[in-house]
């Protein structure tokens, strides 16, 4: 595979089972106000994974269509972070997770407006805008979550816990990632990742939030290997290809 | 989950295009602020349907109670001099 179309599918499949997580939750909101605002996150990151399938399938020796590159691959052909496909455990873990990604996207976008590849430079203009959204709604709520009530705090301090173990792999680099930032095609991860700390020690700070002490963190998704969540989460999303392989919009 | 509190109610008003009226739209709960014009920008604009929006708390209006809607109101009825019918407007004129 070129190592190109490899770096959009990163973006893309992150996005797009981070949106299907967060498209479980369409109609089980708190209320429905919040409902909404999570799936318009979830739709919001959707139309940022199709585009850039819809680019990586042109790439694609085989001639396949963003549909398919979506719908029908195998587990390990899914390169999306770890982050993104745990489980929708309560709120405040749906929250922490989507704010770890929203300062991530923030900052990996913000680099990407710079990139020598003039596709990757448009869709980062675009999506910052969207981004920058995101991550106001989710920081507010992190910092509700810490300020709210001593269930509150736990919950989300609880969600920090169990999380940090896969924010590390938003800045490892792939091979992709490598090869590219020579051709200045890439962001920076060291600058995203010295740029994401200080904005989450700046939240966890408002919040009276904690950093946990352990640092040990897990990789694999963007490589291939994914934890036991991905193929339950597999079985649902290509549930309707797989049954009806001739469906269409 | 809990669905009793869902936070105070906010109006919601909506502009249009930039110089318009903003126009009620609806009204949506939040707990806060920034909660309050958030869901209102998730809930009423997105299909584009604005370019600007207003949150009130709702127990922050002063309204007309259904008991005073007559002594208000009705007096206004039968003076229709108040009415400026005798003048045509410029073609021009779209938001009167």
């Amino acid at each position: 595979m070129d190592v190109k179309e490899k770096y959009y599918l990163e973006i893309a499949d992150s996005a797009f089972i981070l949106s299907h997580r967060l498209a479980e939750c369409c109609s089980r909101g708190p209320y429905l106000e919040e409902d909404l605002a999570g799936t318009n996150n979830a739709l919001d990151l959707i139309g940022l994974a199709e585009s850039l399938y819809t680019e990586a399938a042109k790439m694609h020796e085989a001639g396949m269509s963003a549909d398919d590159l979506a719908y029908r691959r195998s587990e390990g052909d899914y390169y999306n972070y770890l982050l993104c496909e745990q489980p929708n455990t309560d709120f405040a873990w749906i929250m922490t997770r989507q704010f770890f990604m929203d300062v991530f996207h923030y900052y990996f976008f913000s680099e990407l407006i710079r990139s020598s590849d003039a596709f990757l430079q448009a869709v980062a203009h675009k999506t910052l805008k969207e981004v920058t959204y995101h991550l106001k709604r989710s920081s507010e709520w992190m910092v509700r979550f810490g300020g709210g009530t001593e269930t509150s705090r736990l919950k989300a301090q609880n969600a920090i816990d169990g999380l940090w173990k896969y924010t590390g792999e938003l800045f490892t680099a792939s091979n992709a990632d490598t090869c590219l930032r020579a051709l200045h095609v890439s962001a920076d991860l060291e600058v995203v990742r010295a740029k994401w700390l200080q904005k989450v020690n700046e939240v966890f700070y408002l919040a009276n939030l904690k950093k946990p002490s352990n640092d040990y963190q897990v990789l694999g998704g963007k490589s291939g290997i994914h934890s036991e969540y991905m193929g339950h989460m597999l079985s649902d999303i290509q549930f309707l290809t797989n049954k009806y392989p001739e469906a269409i919009w | 989950m809990e669905t009793e509190n869902q936070g105070a109610l906010w109006e919601v008003f909506i502009q249009t295009k930039a110089g318009q009226a903003f126009k009620h739209a609806g009204s949506i709960h939040a707990f806060d602020k920034e909660m309050a014009i958030e869901n209102a920008r998730d809930t009423y604009t997105r299909r584009g349907e604005g370019t600007g929006l207003w949150v009130v708390p709702s127990d922050q209006i002063v309204a007309v109670s259904a008991l005073e809607t007559p002594s208000f109101f009705e007096p206004a009825d039968d003076k229709v001099y108040r009415h400026p019918t005798f003048y045509n407007l410029p073609e021009g004129v779209q938001q009167m």
